[in-house]
């Protein structure tokens, strides 16, 4: 490179009007889901793609992408998270709440049949 | 890589901002239970900014550092090496990429980044001011500059920021690969001819200040950042992940029969602390100030690609679309 700028120049990065932010949600294998990794730079979906491909891709399986544009997530505010403390008893929603097994053998010990 | 070497000093105490003392009380709580910090989060003033210098500024010195070894893709000696290389400067690369976002949910624009470090107000890992004089200095890079960022990164990566955390966690993955090819490419030369030993010697004789400059000054002449401790921001001191690195990468020297310039370089058997000859700091802060061997190279390359670049940002301009910050 001999065009380099000279130390003393000033270089200045415009901000690049309508490059917005992309959500990457990458897929490793067919049949499991996309998992959030990252964001990127693009001016459209189809650029968002292409970059995702180079930041998160560049090793291991994909076999998809995702990309959504930032702006277009709606997030519950941290704040409020306290609407999820409900009845903190939830064992009733579980499989392993309802010892019927249990009764059952109470049931045939009281009438004594095997 | 190239993780978080000591770019200055950290705060000035007199500068502290004044936060509402409830919602402090509850953020030191939270981090204090474990919890991390995500970018809508209220969070004090200074621990913003401390957060977006030092993600930045471990963003620029992924770029930056991705120069040295980028000019030795041609000269690497064999596919084989030409096609790890290559592979590691995509990573640091996605690694800047990476950590620019991260950076940008607190705030600060990618533009306002690239700004900030072509004009010399934000800094860089302090070794990239070094040249990469022969095809042994860049397997010293690989091997031991690497190491010394992984050191640094996976500290960082227990820190209180969600997105900070999250990006050096896949960083630190990938690095792991940077640093076993490095250590490949140098035991090769250190296990080669006479003439290639010593080439991995001297490329150690010239690196060894830069590399114990890595981690900043001893803790007994910085600033002491208590409260940037609490906050998880800065998670060891210098010194002690000096002693990690010494303790780990000096006997994987020592093992190839090579030397490293310090006579006085040594475990202490008592302390199990290592000791070792201070490194000229004056040398160090003469050389972040701007007056290294290579300052003006390297942020003329990057002005160079700017300049050279505006043309694709511009033919991609999407005047319909409006900025917002990124969730994560």
């Amino acid at each position: 490179m001999t065009d380099l700028p000279e130390a003393e120049e000033t270089v200045e990065v415009e901000h690049p009007e309508g490059w917005i932010t992309y959500e990457v949600f990458h897929q490793k294998k067919r049949g499991t889901q996309h998992t959030h990794v990252g964001i990127v730079h693009a001016p459209n979906a189809e650029m968002a793609i292409v970059f995702a491909k180079e930041s998160f891709a560049r090793r291991g399986a994909t076999t998809n992408l995702w990309v959504v544009k930032s702006e277009d997530v709606t997030a519950l505010d941290y704040d409020d998270s306290d609407i999820f403390d409900t009845t903190p008893e939830k064992a009733y929603r579980e499989a392993g709440f309802y010892k019927t097994r249990d009764k059952i053998e109470q049931l045939k010990e009281n009438e004594g049949h095997e | 890589m190239y993780g978080g070497g000591y770019t200055g000093e950290p705060e000035k105490k007199q500068e502290q901002a004044q936060d509402d003392p409830a919602l402090l009380a509850e953020f030191e709580a939270k981090i204090a239970r474990g919890e991390k910090i995500e970018p809508r989060d209220w969070m004090p003033v200074d621990y913003r900014k401390q957060l977006i210098r030092m993600i930045e500024q471990h963003a620029h010195s992924e770029i930056i550092g991705a120069l040295p070894e980028g000019t030795f893709i041609t000269r690497a000696p064999g596919f084989k090496r030409k096609m790890a290389l290559m592979a590691k400067v995509q990573d640091e690369i996605g690694h800047g990429q990476m950590l620019y976002s991260a950076a940008e949910t607190l705030g600060k624009t990618r533009e306002q980044m690239f700004n900030d470090l072509l004009s010399g107000k934000s800094k860089y890992s302090n070794v990239f001011n070094y040249p990469a004089v022969t095809w042994a200095d860049v397997t010293t890079i690989g091997f031991l500059i690497d190491a010394a960022a992984i050191v640094n990164q996976v500290i960082n990566s227990k820190g209180s920021y969600g997105p900070y955390c999250r990006a050096l966690e896949r960083i630190c993955y990938e690095e792991a690969f940077h640093l076993k090819q490095g250590h490949d490419a140098f035991v090769s030369l250190a296990s080669g001819t006479p003439y290639q030993r010593q080439l991995a010697q001297d490329s150690l004789n010239r690196w060894w200040e830069p590399i114990m400059h890595f981690f900043g000054p001893s803790d007994k002449m910085s600033v002491h950042s208590e409260r940037l401790m609490r906050w998880k921001v800065k998670l060891a001191s210098n010194d002690d992940m000096r002693q990690q690195f010494l303790n780990t990468y000096v006997p994987k020297v020592w093992e190839l029969g090579l030397t490293l310039p310090d006579p006085n370089l040594k475990k202490n058997a008592e302390t199990k602390q290592w000791e070792f000859t201070e490194p000229n700091w004056d040398t160090f802060f003469k050389v972040i100030n701007g007056d290294g061997p290579c300052n003006k190279e390297r942020l003329a390359v990057r002005k160079w690609a700017e300049e050279k670049g505006r043309w694709v940002r511009q033919a991609l301009i999407n005047p319909k679309e409006k900025y917002t910050l990124p969730y994560a």
